[in-house]
């Protein structure tokens, strides 16, 4: 992301969301929400006071990360969280970490379950 | 540079960015740079009762690399501008 040149265009750069909480979405699927402290043209960031927000269904929870640096690569998208607005749906329900692994669990193994099924319904080829 | 110089131009205009893992956001394109990344204001999730988490994100930032799609609004270009500028590009190019 250059500095140079395109005065009159705004250009895309991450310097707007400097100390204010963030919102990063990883490729892998994990949400990692902290105050953006520093940035570069790759996207890599430093997250500080970060924390992992897990949601399975209604219910979520929030493990503590501490100082963080995600490599640009691995960034989907970097969101700015409105303070005045609620950051979840009202009707979620925090839980801890061992009963959102368990709820992870129980929900992988119904996706398995029904990707199973699905392979043994075609094998059948009953259209 | 054509696709940067493209964007550029529906700056302002509402589109639907589709991302590769299937998250489709739309928003007013607020800005693009050259890796093609996207900053999108008043932004809003297609199918938000899937992804909670997004709810209070009003402005985000769209690494370049992960978007599928754009999809833009139907009188959002001027397609014989467009077709010059690729002929022009093909035979730069």
């Amino acid at each position: 992301m250059s500095w140079a040149g395109l005065d009159n265009f705004p250009a895309t750069s991450l310097a707007d969301n400097l100390d204010k909480k963030l919102l990063v979405i990883l490729r892998d699927g994990k949400k990692i929400i902290g105050i953006l402290r520093s940035f570069d043209q790759f996207a890599n960031v430093v997250l500080e006071g970060a924390l992992e927000r897990i949601t399975v269904g209604e219910l979520y929870c929030d493990l503590p990360l501490g100082l963080y640096i995600i490599r640009g690569e691995n960034v989907v998208l970097i969101g700015e969280l409105d303070l005045g607005r609620e950051e979840l749906p009202s009707f979620m329900v925090r839980v801890t970490p061992t009963e959102i692994k368990q709820a992870q669990k129980a929900e992988k193994d119904a996706t398995e379950l029904k990707g199973t099924m699905r392979k043994r319904m075609e094998f059948l080829d009953l259209e | 540079m054509l696709f940067f110089s493209y964007f550029k131009e529906l700056v302002g205009k509402e589109v639907i960015v589709e991302l590769k893992n299937d998250l489709a956001i739309s928003g007013i394109l607020h800005s693009v740079d050259q890796y093609l990344n996207i900053k999108l204001e008043n932004t809003r999730v297609v199918d938000d009762t899937k992804y909670p988490h997004m709810l209070s994100v009003k402005n985000c930032f769209i690494r370049g690399s992960v978007v599928r799609y754009v999809q833009l609004p139907p009188d959002g270009v001027d397609v014989d501008i467009l077709h010059d500028a690729t002929r022009r590009e093909a035979r730069g190019g």
